[in-house]
């Protein structure tokens, strides 16, 4: 395309542009291309939203692993909890949490003997047992972590509100008052998107 | 081990598993100035991958060396400008 000189080749009447037009024009270009630099130069972190559904100890790890790495990496994250993943932001119900010992594939015993009272206990004895040895952290540890480096983990309101929760339940830091309509703002946002 | 840097600290996560070393050389790092070299001990196997794929996805730090040693991961990390 010839654009050397612009105002003079394309002043006449076959293009059907006048001085004017051309000039709107072109500051109309001008105008798009700031547009899109100050996109360019926005915020280019990388977004993860994870909904964290399930409140069974060994269920609560991967949501703050994977949140906690993501905020090493410098991304913005949110962890969205409802349901049973509330358990994991619960202060008093995340020490507590429990592995289920039925449909568990680790257990030296049959179903049968796993679904007996206080198998659970036993179960989740053995696993805390195996992540102290291994120096993986506890989920209390994992949570703090998270909220020191910027992970926004938030409670869903209607979960508190049909667990009958209250707001001070939950560790300081903790987001409530959100819904299924934020999470999904998010989600939309986000480059990754994960259900656990 | 080479010496074409200095080490300008040294963070021990020995014993720590993921996402620990990851999470830690991050808080250290935010910690230090352009320039400086952080020095990563980790006996986390996992750390070997973690650590570069760490590194590769993030702005404003270079891995410069991996030492594999008996049961020991040496990482150095340097902080560069944004």
């Amino acid at each position: 395309m010839s654009t050397d000189n612009p105002t003079s080749s394309v002043d006449d009447s076959e293009s059907g542009f006048d001085a004017a037009e051309v000039r709107a024009l072109r500051e109309r270009v001008e105008e798009l291309e700031e547009a899109v630099a100050d996109l360019d130069d926005g915020d280019d972190r990388k977004k993860m939203t994870i909904v964290a559904t399930q409140g069974s100890f060994d269920m609560a790890y991967p949501p703050l692993i994977l949140a906690s790495t993501a905020a090493a990496f410098g991304w913005e994250v949110v962890v969205f909890h409802t349901f049973w993943g509330l358990d994991i932001l619960h202060e008093e119900k995340s020490t507590d949490l429990k592995l289920s010992a039925v449909g568990n594939p680790n257990m030296p015993v049959p179903n049968a003997v796993a679904a007996l009272p206080g198998m659970d206990t036993v179960a989740t004895k053995m696993m805390q047992k195996k992540i102290d040895e291994n120096g993986t952290a506890t989920i209390e540890e994992l949570i703090d972590l998270s909220l020191e480096t910027g992970v926004d983990l938030q409670a869903c309101q209607m979960t508190i509100d049909l667990m009958e929760y209250d707001e001070d339940d939950f560790y300081d830091g903790v987001t409530t008052g959100v819904g299924a309509a934020t999470a999904l703002q998010h989600m939309a946002e986000s480059d990754v998107q994960l259900l656990v | 081990m080479s010496s074409e840097y200095q080490t300008t600290e040294t963070l021990d996560v020995k014993g720590q598993s993921c996402p620990m070393p990851i999470v830690k050389t991050k808080q250290a790092i935010d910690e230090l100035e352009a320039g400086d070299v952080l020095e990563v001990v980790a006996t986390d196997s996992g750390s070997m991958s973690d650590i570069q794929g760490w590194a590769d996805g993030t702005d404003g730090v270079e891995l410069l060396e991996q030492v594999e040693g008996d049961d020991v991961y040496t990482h150095y990390v340097k902080k560069t400008e944004r």
